[in-house]
């Protein structure tokens, strides 16, 4: 038994750390602050939808996400959600398409609006809040706006009526290198105080990791039932063993 | 090993079946019939468990083949399709994902415990190799499996892995147009690898098990000890030390299979990405030619391999150490001359190599997976010179590596073994 318990400790301990690091670095990493998102918080799901559907479907699409999953997932009727969210005159069974022509984007922006489907997993819930903190005024920009997280980012910001407007404090120049972005500071105040658009944030980014993986609401519901039924299933298994090996010496 | 068993069923219908063909006794001669030792530690857990995910991934894989369009316009989008509007298809989907990753982590353990206990001396070269050439044939299923969901991690490790063929000698660049279909990976280069992942690597694969397990049975499992059970028989003709496998392993590895599902259940219910390990977020963006991912790397399963690679100056030199690093441990069983096989009764000289072999496994993985670029500034201060101090960090980890093999060889061919008396029987410890 010692031996067998020394064994298992030399695989589980590095499997442990192994398992470990990723999280260690996923908060040291990019230093990036927390999102703080919570998918299963149905109402900030609600007010991040209607933010997504009044601020965002203008350009971006979700063509992952169709109009009646998000509805039976969030809690939604067929009528809220056709007369509230539904801009395009999509049908209810239809994804969520925005209603820009790409020519038009083209021509606008340099590039399309990404597809917003997968945004969350793909750069992470605290790089889309970071992003969505990290905008302010750069008269030298095409769109007249900057961003410290994605730098000169094609996109004008949206949400600045809600924030209020940044503006860059300039670090000392480098050397040879253009100066860089000290910290932003709010210039002009939006309708929402910091501590209200902190919310808005958090429920904008908990709505796109929903639409990232709508199946994570019931994954990790069933989850602990499928976990509760293997651990009595291996408990039995664990008994019936010890019958066998009775007389095994 | 195996003793041959006849049954005769009292079912009509089952006795009818046997005089024709001897299931019953095919089945009962390599379960009831096969004496296994009685030691097995929790190290002999993997060999069933490697079973048990294969099955899983033939499960699921049929079912996710029923969905996937195995095209380079549709593929992304039928990945997604699947995640989201296939019933249950996000559960299927994360079992085999999960279940590629947890496949190389059970192979890893029994290769491992394959060198602890000497497991692949003789009479037990055949198996060795046959293992070895399961997990050669894993290895290409799952880098082909790993291209197709068509993401941008997809498309250029494939671009990376595939040309490493352009070191082959005179027909380099043209061998890799070839295996692509196309002067990049493309349409043809994922309808190819989806004929291989889901036909031609699996039959492969089902072969290459029979075989392995049909030798096993032949020469008998060894044990923690290393102590052959066969030469001790008592006065009934079965080995003093062996249990028949069934009832008494198939019972004790069900618990095995129940701890393991526990594991395995947590990370596909609760942490299905493991932070972006075993499903990247590079890609959850679908592959594009023109943006090239922040870094490329090979899934966490390939990164040792990967990093021997990357440690070599020059191209050519690095696919053969990548190639060596390999086919060594196909030759392991000849490079061991050590007459002992239990690492319980070997010289401290082997328990110090396997456990310096391990760590730098570990390590080398590290380094492949990108984890030194984030450590070097985080240990020596953000101008540090992280090319320079990974470069010397990790040729001395390859060299450690292919060392293994060199001192294996010279500790045992030269005698400078120091070993301790292998009892005459098993000893148990409970």
């Amino acid at each position: 038994m010692m031996r067998m318990s020394r064994t298992l400790t030399f695989i589980l301990l590095p499997l442990l750390l192994l398992v470990g690091t990723p999280g260690a670095f996923a908060e040291e990493g990019g230093g990036l602050p927390s999102a703080n998102t919570n998918i299963h918080d149905q109402a900030s799901l609600q007010r991040g939808a209607r933010l997504f559907f009044n601020y965002c479907v203008g350009c971006h699409s979700l063509k992952y996400l169709r109009y009646s999953r998000m509805a039976a997932d969030l809690g939604l009727t067929e009528q809220q959600v056709m007369e509230n969210l539904d801009f395009t005159g999509a049908r209810f069974g239809d994804p969520v398409i925005s209603a820009m022509p790409a020519a038009d984007a083209q021509k606008w922006f340099g590039k399309d609006p990404p597809d917003l489907s997968l945004e969350v997993a793909a750069k992470g819930a605290d790089w889309v809040s970071a992003y969505l903190h990290s905008f302010y005024l750069d008269p030298t920009s095409q769109v007249g706006w900057n961003n410290t997280v994605l730098v000169n980012a094609a996109m004008p910001f949206p949400l600045w009526e809600l924030q209020g407007i940044q503006t860059a404090v300039m670090g000392p120049a480098q050397d040879g290198l253009p100066p860089q972005v000290e910290k932003l500071v709010l210039k002009q105040a939006g309708s929402m105080t910091p501590v209200q658009y902190d919310q808005a944030v958090r429920d904008l980014v908990s709505f796109l990791q929903y639409a990232s993986e709508p199946a994570a609401l019931e994954r990790t519901h069933i989850g602990a039932w499928v976990v509760l039924y293997l651990a009595l299933f291996t408990f039995f298994a664990f008994l019936l063993k010890k019958e066998y090996w009775k007389d095994v010496h | 090993m195996t003793e041959h068993v006849t049954v005769h069923p009292r079912n009509r219908l089952a006795a009818w079946i046997e005089e024709r063909l001897p299931v019953f006794s095919f089945l009962a001669s390599h379960t009831s019939g096969y004496y296994a030792p009685k030691n097995f530690n929790v190290m002999y857990y993997f060999g069933s468990l490697a079973l048990l995910v294969l099955a899983n991934q033939i499960l699921t894989g049929i079912f996710l083949t029923m969905f996937y369009n195995p095209s380079a316009a549709g593929a992304f989008d039928s990945v997604q399709y699947i995640m989201r509007d296939v019933k249950w298809g996000w559960l299927i989907r994360y079992m085999h994902e999960v279940g590629a990753s947890m496949f190389f982590i059970v192979v890893y353990l029994h290769m491992f415990r394959g060198l602890m206990y000497g497991s692949y001396k003789k009479p037990r070269e055949l198996v060795w190799l046959l293992g070895m050439l399961i997990f050669l044939a894993l290895m290409a299923e799952a880098f082909m499996g790993y291209v197709l969901p068509w993401g941008n991690m997809s498309f250029w490790g494939a671009k990376v892995i595939i040309t490493l063929f352009s070191a082959v000698p005179w027909i380099g660049d043209t061998l890799v147009t070839w295996i692509m279909g196309n002067y990049f990976p493309a349409d043809a280069t994922l309808n190819r690898f989806f004929a291989l992942h889901v036909i031609a690597l699996p039959l492969v694969l089902l072969l290459l098990v029979v075989l392995h397990l049909a030798a096993l049975h032949e020469v008998g499992s060894n044990n923690p000890d290393g102590v052959e059970i066969k030469q001790k028989k008592g006065p009934d003709g079965h080995p003093l030390d062996g249990i028949p496998f069934h009832p008494y392993y198939t019972v004790k590895d069900l618990f095995g299979v129940g701890v393991f599902l526990i594991i395995c259940a947590f990370i596909i219910f609760f942490e299905p990405t493991v932070g972006g390990y075993f499903l990247e977020p590079d890609n959850s963006i679908p592959a594009n030619n023109l943006v090239t991912p922040a870094a490329i790397k090979p899934v966490w399963y390939f990164s040792p391999f990967y990093a021997i690679l990357r440690m070599i100056p020059s191209k050519g030199w690095g696919v053969l150490a990548l190639l060596a690093s390999i086919v060594l441990l196909f030759l392991v069983p000849w490079l061991d001359r050590g007459k002992v096989k239990s690492i319980r009764y070997r010289g401290t000289g082997y328990k110090v190599a396997l456990t310096i072999f391990a760590i730098v496994f570990v390590l080398l993985g590290t380094i492949g997976a990108d984890l030194t670029a984030i450590w070097i500034p985080e240990i020596f201060g953000a101008n540090a010179d992280v090319t320079f101090i990974e470069n010397l960090y990790g040729r001395i980890l390859v060299i450690l590596y292919f060392g293994f093999f060199v001192f294996l060889w010279a500790y045992t061919y030269f005698g400078w073994e120091r070993t301790r008396p292998v009892p005459e029987r098993v000893s148990m410890h409970e």
